[in-house]
C-alpha cells in the first residue's frame, strides 16, 4: 500500500535559462521530486530580441535559454506574459532600484509571488529557484532573501537547492520531501562550486553563469529608459517603447523630439515594422538607415537636423546633397534634400 | 471533448523571442488533442524555439516551411482535452 509520505511531490522551479536554476532543478529531481519550470516575460530580456533583430548576432544562437534548459532536464516550461503587471514593479519599486534602473529584489519577489499563484493553481508543493546566497548585490544578500520569501508569500515553500544548508529549513526539509543534507551551501560571488556541480552532472554547454540576462541591469539602456521617462508626461510605457530602446542610434534633439536611426539592416527591416506607428525618414539617392522620429517637429531647424542626421548616417554621407523622403504614417511622402551633417557638428548632447 | 479535428492559424509575425512561444502556448491550450495550428514567425528564433517548446510540452512538429522570410510551423496537438 502507498503510504502518505510516498506521494509524489512536485516542484515549481523559477527558469531564467542560466546555469543556477539549472543546477538546482537537477539537485532537486535527482531527490525523486516531479519539476516543471516557471518563467516570466517581462519584456526587459537581453537576448530574445537584440539577437534576434541584429545581424551583428548572427554567430549567437538564436535560441531561448529557458526553453532549452527546460529540454535539457527534460521538464515542462511555462513562459508566462508579466509585461502589464511588471510595470508596476518597474515604476514603483518598493525597495527601490540597484546601479541602474534594476528593481532586482521587488523583481525576485514579484516573480516568487507569481509562482507562488501558480503553485496553488496547480496544485504543487513548493518553489525552487537558483539564489545563492551572497551572489548578487541586491535581491541575492543573506539580509534580502528573507524579505524575498516573506513578502512574496513563498515563506517556507520557498527552497534555493544550491543554498539550502546556508538557510533554516524550509517546510518540504521538515516534512522529509527532502534530505536537507543532499541540498548544498554555496554562497559568495565565486562561480566555482556551480561550475563544479555543472560538471559532475555532466552539463558542459550553458548560458553564460549568472549572467545579466536583463535591459534594466545595462548602464546605457537604463540611460535611454531615463531619457524617456524624462521627457514623457508619464513614465508609464508599452512593450513597443522598451522594444525601441534596444535598437539603433537615438538622438535627443528637443524634450519633445527623439529620432532614432537604424545601424544596420537586420535592425533596419525590424523597424520597417513600426512605419504605421512613427513618422519615418529614408534616404531614397543612397543607401542608408531607416529613422523613425519619436515626437513632431516644432520648427524647421529640428526637421533639417533630423534629415541632416539621417543623411550622415547614409552612405551619401560624403556626397553634397543627398534626398531623403519623410512618410507620414498614414503612408503619405515628401521629399527633401539636404547636406550631410558633418561629423563635428553632432552634438554629444543629443546621443542618448 | 470534441472527436471534430480542427485547423487553426496563428499570427505572430513581427513578435519576437519569447512572445511567438507564449502565442504558440496559449492557442495550443485552447485547443484540443489531434487538431492543428499553423504559426506564421519573422523572428528567426521562433525556428528553434517553438520545436523546442513542443518536444518538451510533447506537441507534434508536422512541418517547418520558410517563404519570404517567414518561418511556418505547423504543429499537431497530442495529449491534451
Amino acid at each position: 500500500m502507498k503510504q502518505q509520505h510516498e506521494k509524489q511531490r512536485k516542484a515549481v522551479a523559477l527558469i531564467s535559462g542560466g546555469l543556477d536554476s539549472m543546477l538546482a532543478v537537477k539537485v532537486i529531481q535527482e531527490q525523486g521530486i516531479h519539476v516543471e519550470g516557471i518563467n516570466f516575460f517581462t519584456g526587459f530580456c537581453v537576448e530574445g530580441h537584440t539577437h534576434a533583430i541584429r545581424k551583428k548576432h548572427k554567430d549567437k544562437q538564436k535560441r531561448n535559454n529557458a526553453l532549452w534548459v527546460a529540454e535539457q532536464l527534460g521538464i515542462k516550461l511555462h513562459i508566462v506574459d508579466v509585461v502589464d503587471e511588471y510595470k508596476d514593479i518597474l515604476l514603483n519599486p518598493v525597495h527601490g532600484y540597484g546601479k541602474n534602473v534594476n528593481p532586482c529584489l521587488d523583481c525576485k519577489t514579484f516573480m516568487v509571488k507569481k509562482a507562488v499563484e501558480w503553485l496553488k493553481e496547480h496544485d504543487f508543493d513548493f518553489i525552487i529557484t537558483g539564489e545563492v546566497v551572497g551572489q548578487r548585490p541586491m535581491s541575492q544578500r543573506r539580509e534580502t532573501m528573507p524579505i524575498v520569501a516573506k513578502e512574496s508569500g513563498g515563506d517556507d515553500l520557498l527552497v534555493r537547492p544550491l543554498s539550502a544548508r546556508q538557510l533554516p529549513p524550509t517546510l518540504p526539509e521538515r516534512e522529509g520531501w527532502l534530505d536537507r543534507e543532499k541540498l548544498y551551501d554555496f554562497s559568495g560571488r565565486t562561480r566555482k562550486p556551480q561550475m563544479a556541480l555543472a560538471a559532475q552532472f555532466g552539463f558542459k554547454d550553458y548560458a553564460q553563469p549568472a549572467g545579466g540576462c536583463c535591459m534594466l541591469t545595462d548602464e546605457n539602456y537604463a540611460v535611454k529608459l531615463q531619457d524617456m521617462w524624462t521627457n514623457r508626461p508619464s513614465r508609464d510605457y508599452e512593450l513597443d517603447d522598451i522594444i525601441m530602446l534596444k535598437m539603433g542610434r537615438h538622438f535627443r534633439l528637443a524634450p519633445h523630439l527623439k529620432i532614432i536611426i537604424g545601424r544596420e539592416e537586420g535592425e533596419n527591416n525590424f523597424m520597417q515594422g513600426y512605419k504605421n506607428q512613427f513618422v519615418s525618414i529614408f534616404p531614397t539617392s543612397h543607401p542608408g538607415a531607416l529613422c523613425l522620429v519619436d515626437g513632431e517637429f516644432k520648427s524647421d531647424e529640428e526637421l533639417n537636423q533630423a534629415l541632416a542626421l539621417v543623411a550622415r548616417y547614409s552612405q551619401g554621407k560624403n556626397s553634397p546633397q543627398v534626398t531623403l523622403n519623410i512618410r507620414q504614417t498614414d503612408g503619405t511622402e515628401q521629399e527633401y534634400s539636404i547636406a550631410p551633417m558633418a561629423t563635428d557638428a553632432i552634438k554629444k548632447e543629443w546621443l542618448v | 471533448m470534441s472527436n471534430d479535428i480542427t485547423e487553426h492559424q496563428l499570427d505572430a509575425r513581427r513578435l519576437l523571442c519569447p512572445l511567438p512561444v507564449i502565442r504558440t502556448q496559449d492557442a495550443v491550450n485552447k485547443l484540443h488533442s489531434g487538431d492543428l495550428l499553423t504559426v506564421t514567425s519573422t523572428d528567426p528564433g521562433a525556428k528553434m524555439d517553438i520545436p523546442a517548446w513542443c518536444r518538451i510540452n510533447g506537441h507534434e512538429v508536422t512541418e517547418i516551411k520558410e517563404q519570404d522570410h517567414e518561418i511556418i510551423i505547423t504543429i499537431r496537438v497530442i495529449n491534451q482535452d
